[in-house]
């Protein structure tokens, strides 16, 4: 099956004293009917991956193909990519529905058809009694809806999305990113979605590619990119992360066993040339409090955060890092541990996760 | 409480007459003051030696437009003025749509340029101001008459056998024109279209408009009111223009410019002069009122 995008060695670099590498040398593929996200700080070159893939900008060097055909030397109005702008872009000199059917005005579509789509797309983004509004007479949130039913009504096989949601409030985001996931499911079309809120790009994606630096580190679904972060960035910019040394001691089989800085020893799954000193990662919620006798590592109880669903104990190691716990409250929970007492610290084998560096 | 602020915004007015005032001045002064000054002297008498004698008439006016022939005293429309009307007219439209298709694309080129160049894009077009009407008139006369830089160079290389004539033309008219009166055009649209957001550009060629189709649907409604005031601050002083026409139209291709100075000058007939002036007044109203109406309703309709 042909991929909506392929890139291959795709690499774009901005002229200017020195130059700017924004994307060095990326592939990546993206499957048709497929929410991807690409996720990462500001200035990892995602917003250049988007606007290499929209035509805005002409890669350096690299193949860009879209459902198997070369995309690279097309311009913008002759590919079947529609865009939504992070500032939404929407024309101010146009009401709500022309902006809306100013996609399919320029495919040059009939007027009855181009009528019938917009009524369609003001429909589905909840914005017919707007029709008639100016641009600039509607909310922020509306915006955002008429950007997207605009980008939408031309029918595009790939809709790019480039932090749509950044600017809208708490309560208004989190509802939109349900609608965008039911949007994309509903209409079959390819998502390209970026964004640097980690939270936002787990919600929605069905894979997500983390970025830093001009560079892909790791593509996966959101479990896999929690769950199994491939190296010390992705760890620690999705999700809070213990960072903790170890040393490979000895291979069993598909498990690698490690020594912590306690002296014990644990069993992880871990990439074949894990060797020496390695760094392994604890998701906060994986760990839980344990007695100093039988905790894989001990510490002193410094400080207990409560967080209304969550508390976050924090245990100094004694060693200079602290370890965070993160423990779910319920009602019936004693209030077990208090600050200064030494406690011991125990999880899974499967959730510690050797990184690579 | 409401003593307290009713003092205020007393004060708050008084304030404003007192800035206002200066500007006030100088426009009773220096442009009412005139203006009602020559409307007073299209009604009066001209003096033998130039000046007016304070009698009522209404010759004046009268001349503007008719004539009475010299052999049979019939009456007739004024051919000589109302030709010198149109052709000003004409000429400064001309220039104006000159100006507007050579400074649309130097606005955009400038405007797209990367911020720290601008300046001196803005630089080169606004040097030209620097220097003196006449001069830079003069510069281009020297450019295009017969024995100018352009008749010698073709001559000299056998492209042509006789100098063209360029000068004394409408087209040196308006060539001259076009060159004084383009940074006008340039600026406003510049500074619409420097505003203009071209994330929006963006947009259209996402939605499939062509690089066309972006310019009419995206850009130029955007851009609109910077053409707008080009157009107007181009057409205005070309329909009064005086040293232009005068240079460049060597006396044969009077505008309404010449034929006020005429008045004043050779003439000795101020009132007619005066009463040309109001005229030309009058069209440069009527025919801004007549752009601003049709250039307003598009807007309505394109929403």
């Amino acid at each position: 099956m042909t991929k909506a995008i392929k890139a291959q060695s795709l690499r774009k670099v901005y002229n200017g004293n020195p130059p700017v590498e924004a994307l060095g040398s990326v592939d990546i593929e993206i499957e048709d009917n497929e929410f991807f996200t690409l996720l990462g700080p500001s200035g990892c070159g995602k917003t250049t991956l988007l606007r290499l893939i929209a035509g805005f900008e002409h890669p350096t060097s690299g193949r860009l193909e879209m459902f198997g055909e070369p995309l690279q030397d097309l311009p913008p109005y002759k590919r079947q990519i529609n865009t939504v702008f992070q500032n939404y872009a929407l024309f101010p000199h146009m009401t709500v529905a022309e902006n809306i059917g100013f996609g399919m005005e320029m495919l040059g579509k009939p007027k009855s058809e181009i009528k019938a789509t917009v009524d369609e797309m003001m429909d589905l983004v909840q914005m017919s009694e707007m029709a008639d509004r100016q641009t600039s007479q509607i909310s922020g949130g509306q915006q955002q809806r008429v950007a997207l039913a605009r980008a939408l009504a031309p029918r595009p096989r790939i809709l790019l999305l480039d932090e749509p949601l950044s600017a809208l409030d708490f309560k208004l985001r989190k509802s939109m990113q349900l609608e965008l996931k039911r949007l994309q499911t509903e209409t079959g079309i390819t998502f390209i979605f970026v964004t640097h809120d980690q939270e936002e790009a787990l919600t929605m994606s069905d894979r997500i590619a983390v970025m830093s630096n001009g560079a892909i580190r790791q593509i996966g679904g959101p479990r896999d990119i929690y769950d199994h972060p491939a190296d010390r960035f992705v760890a620690d910019f999705i999700g809070d992360t213990n960072f903790l040394d170890a040393d490979v001691v000895g291979k069993d089989g598909d498990l690698t066993a490690l020594r912590l800085t306690s002296g014990k020893t644990i069993t992880a799954s871990a990439h074949d040339d894990a060797t020496g000193r390695v760094t392994l990662a604890v998701r906060p919620e994986h760990a839980q409090l344990a007695t100093s006798d039988e905790g894989l590592l001990t510490g002193q109880l410094r400080e207990v955060v409560y967080f209304g669903t969550d508390t976050h104990l924090h245990v100094d190691l004694g060693d200079g890092t602290t370890f965070v716990l993160r423990q779910q409250n319920s009602p019936d929970m004693p209030a077990n541990a208090t600050a200064g007492s030494t406690v011991g610290i125990t999880f899974p084998p499967a959730a510690a996760q050797v990184l690579r560096d | 409480m409401t003593d307290l602020s009713q003092n205020a915004a007393r004060r708050a007015i008084k304030t404003r007459w007192m800035l206002l005032a200066p500007a006030l001045i100088i426009l009773a002064f220096a442009a009412s003051g005139p203006l009602l000054i020559t409307l007073v002297y299209s009604f009066l008498t001209p003096g033998d030696y130039g000046g007016v004698v304070w009698d009522f008439s209404t010759d004046a006016w009268f001349n503007v437009f008719l004539q009475r022939d010299i052999f049979d005293d019939t009456l007739g429309w004024s051919d000589a003025h109302l030709s010198i009307f149109w052709r000003s007219v004409k000429l400064s439209l001309l220039t104006t749509l000159a100006c507007l298709v050579f400074g649309f694309p130097t606005a955009y080129f400038i405007a797209t340029r990367p911020k720290q160049h601008r300046d001196l894009w803005m630089l080169l077009i606004i040097i030209p101001f620097w220097t003196n009407l006449l001069i830079r008139t003069f510069a281009i006369l020297e450019l295009i008459r017969n024995e100018g830089t352009i008749n010698t160079i073709l001559i000299a290389l056998g492209i042509i056998d006789e100098p063209i004539q360029m000068l004394f033309t409408e087209f040196s008219i308006i060539l001259g024109m076009v060159y004084v009166y383009l940074p006008l055009m340039v600026l406003p649209i510049y500074a619409s279209m420097e505003r203009l957001d071209f994330r929006l550009v963006e947009a259209g060629y996402d939605l499939y408009a062509t690089r066309f189709q972006v310019l009419r649907r995206v850009i130029l409604p955007l851009v609109k009111p910077g053409v707008i005031a080009g157009s107007i601050l181009v057409f205005v002083p070309s329909l009064g223009a005086y040293v232009t026409p005068r240079v460049m139209g060597g006396g044969n291709q009077l505008m309404i410019g010449n034929l006020i100075e005429l008045q004043f000058g050779q003439g000795r007939n101020w009132p007619l002069g005066a009463a040309l002036s109001i005229t030309l007044l009058a069209i440069v109203m009527v025919a801004l009122l007549a752009y601003v109406r049709v250039a307003g309703k598009e807007e309505v309709q394109h929403g």
